[in-house]
């Protein structure tokens, strides 16, 4: 005669942790989330099913547009400052500490060093790609190839960097991740523009690097 | 599961208005949804967001000299692959002058270069007794950066460990390229 009672309980779960923990990773990600920084010239990279992703940090970038037209971009900006000073010395021509600190803000560059100066008095919006014609290079190690040196000095730069940082954190100096040197090339950029970068990474002896590439689906 | 606070809407007898102590919950569902799809778009393209990387590794060049630092392989190893323009290879084994398999167009589909590169690293350790592949890339200067990034690709994919990219490309071969009318701007 012992009926039973099934103890009818609401359905509704208490919801408020899950939103808290929700809303905490969602702070979380929001903050992390680094925003992407727009590209002055815009590349339309060849896919590749290749499955390495670019490091984040130490990085410095060469992009080559689909007419050969060349830009730098550094990853960092005490790299960006410190490889300006040492430009600066070698093409000898002196900026001022504000240009310093706007070049250090700079994401990409398409000048000329001696047009560096215009471009830095520009307001970063009126940075076009029409305004920039490309970094001069060519086959040799002079001073007229100046990507060769602008990546020569970023290296150097970077390297400085890092191996301070590891002295002031009492780690070995000599244990440093070197610069990753990439090529972002556009897919339909000629073979002899992309040459000349590949020889000027070789002339300093940078035979590794790495080419930026699109995800191909299978 | 989703419930609506409605109030019971007032107005009974007396016309005493008898407010319904919840305890004041509020439905999170509809918030926690909206919160999780947040998360889940954050996630997602900070980590799509990376573009892909291919290493490649150059020989070491001597710059002082400038000397061509090409050495001469047994030409049964050796396969090279020449970049035409319009997405097209020319490939050839062993050397220019007496071709052991003669030059052939192929395309970067799934029958041409990487049927050719399969069956050429299958027959090339029988010829030479156990002796890898080795493949030269060739661009010519009608090659575009696509074409470079697919060839290397299918080095990957074909599992061929030793490979390089040579710009230094003979006259015979882009008269090649002409002559099979691939070498145009």
């Amino acid at each position: 005669m012992g009926k039973a009672k099934v103890k009818r309980t609401s359905t509704s779960i208490d919801m408020t942790a899950m939103c808290d923990v929700s809303f905490l990773l969602l702070t979380f990600f929001v903050l992390t989330a680094t925003a992407r920084t727009p590209e002055t010239l815009v590349v339309d990279t060849a896919p590749s099913y290749s499955q390495a992703k670019l490091p984040d940090g130490n990085l410095s970038v060469i992009t080559v547009g689909d007419e050969g037209k060349v830009f730098y971009s550094m990853s960092d900006p005490n790299v960006r400052a410190e490889t300006l000073k040492s430009m600066s010395s070698r093409y000898n021509i002196s900026f001022t500490a504000e240009e310093y600190e706007k070049f250090a803000l700079t994401e990409d560059f398409g000048v000329p060093i001696k047009n560096l100066k215009q471009l830095l008095a520009l307001e970063s919006g009126q940075r076009t790609v029409e305004l920039q014609k490309g970094v001069p290079v060519d086959s040799t190690m002079d001073a007229s190839n100046e990507l060769f040196h602008w990546v020569k000095e970023a290296r150097i730069a970077s390297a400085r960097i890092l191996k301070d940082r590891a002295l002031v954190d009492n780690k070995d100096p000599d244990d440093i991740e070197l610069m990753t040197v990439a090529i972002k090339a556009d897919g339909d950029a000629k073979f002899p523009s992309l040459n000349l970068i590949i020889e000027t990474l070789r002339n300093q002896k940078q035979n590794k690097f790495s080419f930026v590439t699109g995800l191909k689906a299978e | 599961m989703a419930e609506l606070n409605q109030d019971s809407g007032g107005g009974k007898k007396g016309g005493k208005v008898r407010s319904k102590k919840n305890g004041g919950k509020v439905d999170l569902t509809a918030m926690v949804d909206l919160a999780f799809l947040l998360i889940t778009f954050f996630m997602l393209t900070t980590s799509l967001n990376k573009p892909q990387a291919m290493d490649v590794a150059m020989p070491d060049k001597n710059v002082e000299t400038d000397k061509n630092t090409d050495v001469n392989v047994d030409e049964h190893r050796s396969v090279t692959l020449v970049l035409g323009s319009d997405d097209k290879i020319v490939w050839y084994n062993g050397s220019i002058a007496s071709p052991i398999y003669p030059p052939a167009v192929i395309d970067y589909s799934k029958d041409g270069i990487r049927a050719v590169l399969q069956r050429m690293k299958a027959e090339v350790p029988k010829k030479t007794g156990g002796k890898d592949i080795i493949v030269v890339i060739r661009p010519s200067e009608q090659a575009v950066t696509r074409n470079i990034i697919d060839a290397l690709d299918e080095m990957k994919i074909a599992d061929i460990k030793r490979y390089m990219i040579s710009n230094r490309i003979m006259p015979e071969e882009v008269a090649l390229l002409e002559k099979e009318g691939i070498y145009n701007d």
